[in-house]
């Protein structure tokens, strides 16, 4: 292929095109390279530091998430300066982090567990001086936690690159910087769209679904990958269930044509699944009006007969049916083949229209 | 779409046109608005309100509600006058042209002004921006369809894609944006009066041949008819059963007082869905099905993408995946069908309908994303772009419309124009959406926006109830004064079941689809009760 | 400047600071009062800031007299004695044109190229610049240079950027001028956010035309289209006249549309800074200039490429520019006979701290720092010894006596572990505590911090807390290496300079006076004796006359002692305030 550049990784023969940076080939060729502020969905950002890698003949270090790849580049990505800067790295994130994995939303999906876990850093030897901000829950979906967050800028970046609301920036310097919303104002009093991209954002547990807390973490839950029920952009959602209960739902980064976008309605809009008010037995209308529970087979023969004795009297046009635009392929198909196949009329739509 | 969701982000110039993109098709935005704050592109908005999307923008077009012909055709002409039409592509790929080109002529820019109300520079403006981008693409919904001039606002669209060479290529084409998830699955599937799956038409006698065979019975060759016409006929008398899955027509079709007096007058009426609807109410029978979670199938998004669902939890109570219910309901009919799978229909699908064919359930589980049809054989990878190289139907054809009025105009007694649509938080009818406490939470209640010059005529105050009006009916509902409004366009949105605001809408239908005109009503509005303030909902 | 009499105040920010409007309303006063037909003028920064206010007397048939440290009241004494009499104060007289005296020094054993106009002329009136030759270079390049011939003529002169990073300017220029893009931007950096660096303020408000000149000289040589000056808003004035400059310039045709009828056209905008130190950082600057929060950004993108709104975007320091009409004028080959092989031309220094002639430097390159502390600078105040000297602010590093002879020059300062950074020279003596030196830096740098990358942020905070705790005695044997792992982490893993400079203080430190450290942790001593914790308070008998002004002004009653004999300080009640040691006369508290 031309445009195709040549180069290095470990020794390793990797190539790429134009405008492709050292992380992406890396990842492509199952190089693992650390990352923090990294999202494929964002502009890279270049934050955090773990990606840092050695270019021979480049000047100091450089971050593998920014750096564009060039013809015949020599990468190598783990040596002992890196490491020493990565667990470095690690070690200060956790000196101001609260140690509180146990009951953390995000333990089992959170990036600074896994690099704690990977790099076996127990305990930070920076021990110093950490905050102590109070938990920002003032609206009904998004919980945040100043005091776990690592300041990757994820939130702020995905709320500004790609939602387009710009609810987040960064306030203060040094020690005290921190991500807030204009004049800390709660999110309900911002252009929040609740869309929750800032959580699928967040590497750690700092933003989080109020609905799902302590109902199920990563790894008590069982995962399904399907489709949002809502309009026609047909994300890829994950259902995590628990309980035969929908308790969380997010969106896989490599999959669908969201790719790990998702909006309010695809991610918190799945508690009707579990409501009370869910149609659970046939019903049969009775002379007084109301309705009465009855069997399957008491439903389907009633349902039936009248289909049989209208179409007897009246002709099979005087019947319709309504299929559906939320139901699947195969139901509107198999719906369509019965008006007209068991019926005997094209009287069939659905509300397509609106 | 013609053309993919992916593509969308590579066009130069994307032009939206009665689209409320971050609203009904939220991740869509996402994709656009990406592309736009990474300097990747520019957008031209037109719409009668301010919607969000406006606010990324390069171009706002502010027409008034039902004057999209005018504006499409008014952008036409300025680039033909200007030359910036796509010769090349046009020779080639289409015909009519020159008939179309002397349709276009009466559109000058100062009459279009005068018809939509936007400033002539405007229309001049996106018409060179649009016609000079290398890649451009449209993008539409229901803001172009829901009118009784629906056929020829898309119409118009399609030449203004035609005209400027933006169809076949990757980040160009025509790209109608569905409302819900599976309609463009439920039109594939035939559950349409007029054609079977793949939209092969129940008049082609070749079509019901193969239909009846593969079914083993004889069908009618005569159409059937569409939602409206089949509300009308159950209130003549014609129709007398109805068997309804999973919709609520009661609450989503216009003209409601209409709708409900129909379903009334039914026979027989069966209702399949997941929770008790409105409709529901009226039914003789009311059956329990299974909700997106609690089954497997495909559904195939805006982009012709198939897709395959997968089941997560199990029903609650005797709910049933619907394909189960319709099986056994045929079978007791005398008809029967006997799918032990959902794949056992996938399968007969694919046989059945040439776009399908290649879409078995094996090849869609290889599948890393889904297959977008046409998929003509197994090992077919989908087609992402439709009319790469020639049209379906040969040679595209250049359609001559001409802008006719909303079947309503503002009149001294109805002054304002009424339009509707979907809020971001909720979906539909908001069975699903309000019944998660959060949303409801977020966007409690319908709010009606006016625009501050109305709402200072008619003396209507932030978080004011007010009764707003039409020829058919009145609700009531709560104001607040909005930014996105225009000077005499209220919108209203039709999720909540208490503000019933199809009780509004005319059953004015586009002749040849049938869509009513949700998008304008002439209305009057007067305040009732002096309220406290509102939240903005989302 | 006519042959009438005149007077000449220096009313930079420093010369304001130190009450120059007063010292100028009073001669006003007093030669309306008398009836003088003299001109009263005023001028920028003269560098002579350890006398300010400076007040320059020329008068027909006497040599010019600069007088220091004047005050109000000064001013009738001068006016009657100097412009009436003709008899010059020599007890206020810091300078006398031919004369020789300490102060003359001063500016003798510097070589003023930038600081030329500084103090001389008068910066709001663009007549005195163009009289003495400025905006010449401008003609000339736009008469008869093309855009290549002119960063040639600056490549060969081997000028270096003077904002701390030192590259060379004719390169950088030639990056820019290869970049595409629809637009073009220019942009002079005067954020100065280093603590005590003032050289920029000093140029900008002593000569801001020779900044606006070679600003639009190297915006004709890049082919931009736009300049901007970022200038740090805590610089009021220098932002006035700087605005003044520009409205000045552009009526006479220097700036705007084509300009001199060139066909070359440029603006420049003053843009105040966020008042961050960091937003002197390019990319953050840039982000700034954006409206958004100044952040740095990995590079590349380099500016040169990828700056402004994405556009190809050059910026230099506020000195690199005034250098520019210089070396047009009088040529590259002279500027590259000054300085050393890497290093040509001059640097301004900001000389401060406990030196006696404190204020700005302007030295060629490649004269020792002796040179500049002790000939220039005159020595150590007081008579106390010279300890170290931290240059480049609070990224550079901090050097020992030993190395006093290390000539200032891009190659030979980092090779020491000091950077030559924007020129802040601070002299320290040996009353100082060089752990406590190094923890004042870094507070500095902390708070300064952006907070973007993870070494930068919590890096130095950590550092800053270890040199805490060294200072209180709390300090653990492991701390010094876990100081310098650190150091070394943050410095190679930061994402901007101001992280990957900011150990620098605490790694010379640690470099020159390691032992200064050890005792603190082991043995838990100040040898400056100046960490409080470590330290108490003892009067020597034999030096103490028994005068009682310590006891006097003790304020938590710690000391005793009756008159006349010696006295002495309770230790528990002693809060460690210093007052006493710096109430008595006979040196006789000291602390251990
Ligand atoms: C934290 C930080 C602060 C800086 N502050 C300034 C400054 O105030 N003025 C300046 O000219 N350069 C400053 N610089 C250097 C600039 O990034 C840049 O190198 C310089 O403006 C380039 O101009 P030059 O090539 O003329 O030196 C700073 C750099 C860093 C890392
Ligand atoms: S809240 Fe999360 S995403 Fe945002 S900056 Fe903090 S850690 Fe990063
Ligand atoms: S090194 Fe410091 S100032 Fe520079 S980007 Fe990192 S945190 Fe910000």
């Amino acid at each position: 292929m031309s445009g195709e550049i040549r180069l290095k990784i470990d020794g390793k023969a990797c190539s790429g095109l134009k405008g492709e940076t050292i992380l992406e080939v890396a990842r492509r060729n199952e190089i693992w390279i650390p990352t923090l502020c990294y999202d494929e969905r964002l502009e890279p950002y270049g934050a955090c530091r773990l990606c840092l890698v050695e270019v021979k003949g480049a000047r100091g270090l450089l971050p593998a998430c920014t750096t564009e790849i060039t013809e015949g580049m020599e990468v190598r990505t783990s040596t002992k300066r890196i490491e020493s800067i990565r667990r470095t790295v690690i070690e200060l994130l956790l000196s101001d982090h609260p140690d509180d994995c146990m009951t953390c939303e995000s333990a089992g999906s959170c990036v600074l567990q896994d690099l704690a876990y990977r790099y076996g850093v127990k305990r930070s030897p920076y021990a110093g001086e950490t905050h102590k901000y109070g938990i920002l829950n003032g609206n009904p979906l998004i919980e945040r936690d100043p005091n776990k967050c690592v300041l990757c800028g994820r939130c702020v970046r995905i709320c500004e690159e790609v939602v387009g609301a710009g609810v987040y920036g960064f306030v203060n310097r040094g020690f005290d910087a921190i991500v807030s919303t204009p004049y800390d104002h709660s999110l309900l009093d911002t252009p929040c769209l609740f869309c929750g991209q800032c959580i699928s954002a967040c590497p750690v547990g700092a933003l989080t679904s109020k609905i799902s807390k302590g109902k199920g973490r990563y790894w008590d839950v069982k995962k399904t990958d399907t489709i949002c029920p809502y309009c026609g952009v047909g994300c890829t959602i994950t259902l995590w269930t628990k309980e035969n209960r929908i308790v969380n739902v997010t969106a896989p980064i490599d999959k669908g044509v969201n790719k790990g976008d998702l909006c309010v309605k695809g991610r918190f809009g799945y508690q009707f699944v579990n409501s009370p008010d869910r149609l659970k037995s046939p019903l049969v209308r009775q002379r007084d009006g109301s309705l009465k529970r009855v069997s399957w087979k008491k439903a389907v023969s009633y349902i039936a007969e009248n289909f049989a004795r209208i179409r007897e009297q009246y002709g099979p046009d005087s019947i319709a049916g309504l299929a559906s635009a939320r139901c699947t392929n195969e139901e509107n198909y198999v719906f369509q083949k019965f008006i007209r196949a068991a019926i005997g009329t094209n009287n069939v739509d659905h509300c397509a229209r609106l | 779409m013609t053309n993919s969701i992916e593509d969308i982000g590579l066009a130069d110039v994307t032009f939206i046109i009665g689209s409320n993109t971050t609203e009904a098709h939220p991740v869509i935005s996402m994709e656009l608005i990406k592309a736009v704050k990474a300097g990747r592109k520019k957008l031209i908005v037109a719409d009668p309100r301010n919607i969000m999307i406006s606010s990324f923008a390069e171009i706002v077009l502010n027409q008034k509600p039902g004057t999209d012909v005018a504006l499409l055709n008014g952008m036409m002409h300025w680039i033909l006058k200007k030359k910036l039409h796509n010769e090349d592509f046009i020779a080639e790929r289409t015909e009519g042209f020159d008939e179309f080109k002397k349709s276009l002529a009466a559109y000058s820019p100062e009459k279009v002004e005068k018809i939509t109300g936007v400033p002539k520079e405007d229309i001049k403006r996106a018409a060179e921006m649009f016609a000079s981008a290398p890649r451009a693409n449209i993008i539409y919904a229901m803001g172009i369809t829901q009118h009784t001039t629906g056929t020829d606002n898309v119409m118009a669209v399609a030449n203004l894609a035609m005209l400027t060479g933006n169809i076949g290529r990757p980040g160009t084409g025509v790209n109608p944006l569905r409302g819900q998830n599976n309609v463009q699955g439920a039109c594939d599937m035939g559950a349409l009066p007029d054609v079977y799956s793949g939209y092969q038409k129940v008049t082609d006698d070749a079509a019901r041949r193969m239909m009846e065979e593969a079914w083993g019975v004889p069908l009618p060759a005569k159409p059937g008819l569409k939602v409206t016409e089949m509300v009308d006929a159950a209130l003549r008398g014609d129709i007398k059963a109805i068997y309804v899955m999973g919709e609520n027509p009661v609450i989503t079709d216009s003209d409601l007082n209409h709708s409900i007096k129909a379903f009334q007058s039914l026979e027989f009426l069966v209702v399949q869905d997941i929770f008790m609807t409105e409709t529901a109410e009226f039914a003789d029978v009311v059956l329990p099905s299974a909700s997106f979670a609690e089954k497997e199938g495909t559904f195939t998004n805006t982009e012709r993408r198939v897709q395959r669902i997968h089941k997560a939890i199990e029903p609650p109570g005797e709910a049933r995946p619907d394909w189960e219910i319709i099986s056994e309901v045929s079978s007791a009919l005398g008809y029967k069908m006997s799918y032990s799978t959902v794949y056992d229909i996938s399968r007969e699908i694919s046989k059945v309908t040439p776009s399908y064919r290649g879409i078995t359930p094996n090849a869609i589980a290889g599948a890393a994303c889904g297959i977008q049809w046409p998929c003509p054989e197994e090992d077919h990878p989908g087609t992402p772009i439709l009319h790469v190289g020639k049209f379906t139907r040969g040679k595209g054809k250049f359609m001559p419309v001409h802008y006719k009025p909303p079947h309503e105009s503002p009149t001294k007694d109805y002054p304002l124009v009424l339009t509707t649509g979907r809020i971001l938080t909720h979906y539909h009818a908001g069975s699903m959406t309000r019944r998660c406490p959060p949303l409801e939470e977020i966007a409690p209640e319908a709010l009606a926006e006016f625009h501050e010059s109305d709402a200072a005529a008619y003396g209507i105050g932030e978080g004011d109830i007010v009764e707003i009006a039409t020829r058919r009916g009145k609700i009531e509902v709560r104001a607040t004064i909005s930014e996105r409004a225009n000077p005499g366009v209220v919108f209203v949105p039709f999720h909540y079941a208490e503000t019933p605001v199809n009780v509004l809408t005319p059953s004015a239908l586009d002749p040849v689809c049938k869509i009513p005109e949700f998008k304008v009503s002439a209305i009057k509005v007067k305040a009732k009760k002096r309220q406290g303030q509102t939240r903005k909902n989302l | 400047m006519s042959g009438k009499d005149r007077v000449v105040v220096g009313l930079a920010t420093c010369g304001i600071a130190a009450g120059g409007v007063s010292v100028m309303e009073e001669i006003r006063r007093e030669i309306k009062k008398r009836n003088l037909g003299v001109e009263v003028a005023e001028t920028g920064c003269i560098g002579y800031c350890f006398a300010e206010v400076l007040v320059e007397i020329q008068k027909a048939g006497m040599p010019k007299v600069i007088y220091g440290e004047v005050k109000p009241n000064d001013v009738p004494l001068i006016v009657e004695g100097h412009l009436i009499e003709g008899k010059i104060l020599r007890d206020k007289a810091l300078l006398i044109e031919g004369r020789k005296t300490p102060e003359a020094d001063f500016l003798k054993k510097q070589k003023r190229i930038v600081l030329a106009n500084c103090g001389l002329i008068d910066p709001e009136n663009i007549d005195d610049y163009i009289a003495t030759g400025g905006y010449e270079a401008l003609k000339k390049v736009l008469s008869g240079m093309t855009p290549e011939q002119v960063r040639e003529e600056i490549l060969a002169s081997g000028l270096r950027g003077r904002g701390g990073a030192g590259f060379p300017t004719g390169q950088k220029w030639n990056l820019c001028a290869m970049a595409q893009g629809k637009d073009k931007y220019i942009v002079c950096n005067a954020d100065e956010g280093d603590p005590g660096a003032f050289m920029d303020r000093s140029v900008l408000e002593g000569d801001p035309h020779a900044v606006i000149e070679g600003m639009i000289i190297g915006g004709y040589a890049i082919g931009a289209t736009h300049g901007y000056i970022y200038c740090r808003a805590e610089y009021p004035l220098a932002v006035r006249r700087l605005k003044k400059a520009i409205a000045d310039a552009t009526s006479r045709g220097f700036l705007g549309k084509n300009i001199l009828s060139s066909g070359y056209s440029l603006d420049i905008v003053v843009k105040e800074g966020a008042g961050a130190f960091v937003c002197g950082e390019e990319t953050a600057l840039i982000a700034s200039i954006e409206g958004k929060r100044g952040m740095p950004r990995p590079r590349p993108p380099f500016p040169a490429n990828k700056g402004i709104w994405g556009m190809p975007t050059n910026i230099n320091n506020v000195e690199t520019f005034a250098n520019v009409p210089w070396i047009i004028r009088n040529r590259a080959k002279k500027f590259a006979k000054m300085g050393t092989v890497g290093s040509k031309g001059t640097k301004v220094f900001c000389l401060t701290g406990k030196v006696r002639r404190g204020g700005l430097a302007e030295v060629e390159m490649g004269t020792t720092l002796r040179e500049v502390i002790f000939g220039v600078g005159g020595g150590i105040k007081e008579g106390r010894k010279f300890k170290a000297v931290q240059i480049g602010g609070p990224s550079g590093g901090c050097l020992p006596e030993s190395l006093l002879d290390t000539p200032v020059d891009y190659d030979s300062l980092p090779a020491a572990g000091a950077i030559m950074g924007s020129g802040g020279m601070v002299v320290v003596d040996d009353t100082t505590c060089m752990v406590d030196l190094a923890k004042y830096f870094l507070t500095f740098t902390q708070m300064e911090s952006c907070g973007k990358c993870v070494p930068c942020r919590l890096g130095t905070k950590r550092m800053l807390e270890i040199l805490t705790r060294i200072c209180k005695g709390e300090g653990k044997p492991e701390d010094i290496d876990l100081l310098e792992k650190l150091a070394i982490d943050i410095k190679e893993g930061s994402l901007c300079q101001l992280g990957g400079t900011a150990p620098n203080p605490v790694l010379t430190t640690l470099r020159y006076f390691r032992d200064e450290y050890v005792a603190h942790i082991r043995d838990k001593r100040c040898p400056a004796g100046l960490c409080v914790d470590l330290v108490t308070f003892h009067i020597d008998p034999e030096k103490c006359t028994g005068c009682g002004v310590c006891l006097k002004n003790c304020p938590s009653g710690a000391i005793s002692g009756e008159r006349k004999k010696p006295h002495v300080i309770d230790e528990d009640k002693c809060i460690k305030c210093r007052e006493c040691i710096r109430r008595c006369r006979f040196d006789a508290v000291y602390t251990v």
